[in-house]
């Protein structure tokens, strides 16, 4: 088993480092970082001094080194528009996407995990086929269509929540920033999260009415009822129970997506976050916080991953005897 | 076709039949009439390309010409509702553009790029993975491992990364000549993958049947065997994957659009279109959003519904 883990480990920073690699390449020679740094009537000596002290003539494995290296303490340069520097602009709306990101999970969670066991059960039901034609439409409405419309309902003709913004944010500590202990916070909350639960939400559903009907077709369900437990027991304590480990692969891996997802949620509500941010630097060329950005996203992915592939081995008991990579 | 130069003794060893194979029998045929559902997002689907194919012959205005649309007209509601021109079905945007127009050339936009992309995406998948599959070894390796770490990436997140790299390549000159292009490429790149591992998992599995090893036999090049042989056999997952991937690539160029950093609002997409209805939404011009919003939902939904056909059409397991 710690063979197991310790091979995840090395998987997960070589991976780290592939990540980090594409995004020197990017900050390095997409775009020239002096350019960007100085203006039109800079001479070609001042230049090629800040070239020297910025490192940019050292070979290039010393460049990517320094990159990594500085990475690694948080330091990611400067941001070409802004001229601050890139740890200290995503660190200020870092908060702001967290909180939306864990608000939405949570959601799609609740709602779809219930809805994909109703539709198992009950999948003759109307309900159940309700459900399943719902989840199609989720599918195929694009994120940024399902954010309008909730805008046309719930702002412009009931004019019951926000359209933009965060709302009113406490600090909590010395950078967090949070808008779940206010009132305009937590309404300006509701219409992004469902915007970016709803697409989780039917994935998850699908996911666990399939799991579902799989493992009410098993041996050990059909076994448990011959032995008069209670309906009720049979669906959750047996059946549910089992279809959680493809479950929670998937809910891992949404984790993820739901922070690189946000960025059109935060663009449809004008939500401050870091989404909004990277998505600025893509239009504007800003290369520091578009590599930054990546390498964070990379992080948080194979921060999951291992976690997902952990949380294997404490749910599922088969594979702590045998310590191989049975989750691929 | 290659499986019939080798005939084997029991009906059990035949490779599956090609994707043709399975048309000409007619159990595709069958099985796509067998569902209203299926049928009738066929229908939509079919009338949505037609309108595109033809939309210069359909649309009443070139939403382009800049010297057919009129600022007099900007804003004119919808023929069916108070205050509407009938010269405007579906309404004029800000600019004085017909709707109806605009859609119809939108849809052209958006079906294209999407094909393209998918086109692109599938060829250079398709292609790496049969080299993979048939060669094996460090080159399945070394392919494999950076299909794992693309997969890890959401392929918005990649289109948008790629996006945004290439505008830095081109200087940002001509962003809008190059828009096209760059969209097709950032989309393309981004949805190999999944091609690649499917192509390859068939591949593995094909490259050991009889008639490869008979085509190897008569020292066929590999590439020929490639091509000819095995290509043939592993495209009906291929299919699939093109077509659910076709609404997933429509949706991801909405969405870049609908970003800003897709197509301008001089050549839109229905993406770009939605892009700039939304700045009417709370003026109460709803017309500009919501029907491009509609078209691109229709769209994506019927080609989610055939997607969904073809894949449990062509899967025998689930049948």
């Amino acid at each position: 088993m710690i063979a197991f883990i310790f091979r995840r480990l090395l998987a997960s920073i070589g991976v780290l480092i592939a990540v980090g690699l594409i995004a020197f390449v990017m900050f390095r020679y997409v775009g020239d970082p002096v350019n960007q740094m100085v203006g039109i009537e800079t001479s070609a000596a001042e230049r090629e001094q800040l070239r020297q002290q910025l490192g940019l003539d050292d070979p290039t494995i010393v460049q990517a080194l320094r990159f990594l290296a500085n990475a690694a303490r948080l330091d990611f340069g400067v941001s070409y528009q802004f001229r601050q520097p890139v740890a200290d602009l995503i660190g200020a709306r870092m908060p702001a996407t967290l909180e939306l990101a864990a608000v939405a999970s949570i959601l799609s969670l609740l709602a779809g995990v219930p809805m994909g066991v109703y539709a198992a059960l009950r999948r003759d039901s109307a309900l159940a086929k309700l459900f399943l034609a719902l989840s199609l439409v989720g599918i195929s409405l694009p994120t940024f269509l399902t954010g309008i419309l909730l805008i046309y309902v719930f702002s412009v003709a009931l004019g019951w929540l926000p359209s933009f913004g965060r709302g009113e944010v406490v600090h909590v500590g010395s950078w967090w920033t949070t808008g779940l202990l206010t009132v305009s916070g937590l309404k300006s909350l509701i219409m992004p999260a469902i915007t970016l639960a709803l697409f989780q939400m039917t994935l998850i559903m699908r996911l666990v009415r399939a799991e579902m009907l799989e493992v009410l077709r098993a041996d050990y369900i059909r076994f448990a009822r011959a032995r008069g437990l209670s309906e009720r027991a049979v669906h959750f304590h047996h059946a549910l129970k089992n279809t959680l480990v493809p479950v929670m692969t998937v809910v891992g891996l949404q984790l993820g997506s739901i922070v690189a997802f946000s960025i059109i949620t935060e663009t449809v509500f004008a939500w401050p976050g870091m989404g909004q941010l990277f998505l600025q630097s893509v239009q504007n060329v800003d290369i520091p916080i578009m590599a930054a950005y990546l390498l964070f996203i990379g992080l948080l992915f194979v921060i999951i991953n291992l976690v997902v592939d952990l949380l294997y081995v404490a749910v599922d008991p088969r594979l702590r005897g045998a310590a191989h990579g049975a989750s691929d | 076709m290659g499986e019939a130069e080798v005939e084997p003794a029991n009906a059990e060893a035949l490779p599956p039949r090609s994707f043709l194979g399975r048309f000409a029998d007619g159990d595709l045929v069958a099985s796509f009439l067998s569902s209203k559902v299926t049928v009738a997002a066929g229908l939509v689907t079919a009338i949505l390309l037609l309108a595109a194919a033809f939309a210069p012959l359909i649309a009443p205005t070139n939403p382009f010409d800049p010297a057919a649309n009129f600022l007099i007209d900007s804003l004119t509601p919808p023929r069916f509702v108070a205050g509407g021109d009938p010269r405007f079905l579906l309404g004029a945007d800000d600019q004085g553009r017909d709707m109806w127009s605009a859609i119809l050339y939108g849809l052209r936009v958006s079906l294209l790029i999407g094909v393209f992309s998918v086109a692109l995406g599938g060829a250079i998948g398709v292609t790496v993975g049969l080299i993979a599959g048939y060669a094996g070894g460090w080159v399945d390796a070394v392919v494999m491992r950076i299909a794992d770490v693309q997969l890890t990436f959401p392929a918005i997140l990649i289109a948008l990364l790629l996006d945004g790299v290439a505008h830095a390549l081109l200087k940002n000159s001509g962003r809008d000549e190059t828009a096209f292009g760059v969209l097709v490429v950032a989309i393309g790149l981004s949805f190999w993958v999944q091609f690649a591992r499917t192509v390859r998992g068939s591949t593995l599995v094909e490259k050991n049947r009889e008639y490869v090893q008979a085509a190897r036999l008569i020292a066929l090049s590999p590439t020929r065997i490639l091509v000819r042989h095995i290509l043939p056999n592993v495209m009906g997952p291929v299919l699939v994957i093109a077509t659910i991937n076709l609404a997933l690539a429509i949706i991801t160029e909405a969405t870049l659009s609908f970003l800003g950093v897709g197509l301008p609002p001089t050549q839109p997409s229905l993406g770009t279109l939605i892009r700039i209805g939304q700045n009417f939404l709370f003026s109460g011009e709803w017309w500009i959003v919501a029907f491009p919003s509609l078209t691109l939902a229709t769209l994506v939904l019927a080609v989610n519904l055939l997607g969904d056909w073809l894949r449990d059409a062509l899967n025998p397991r689930l049948k």
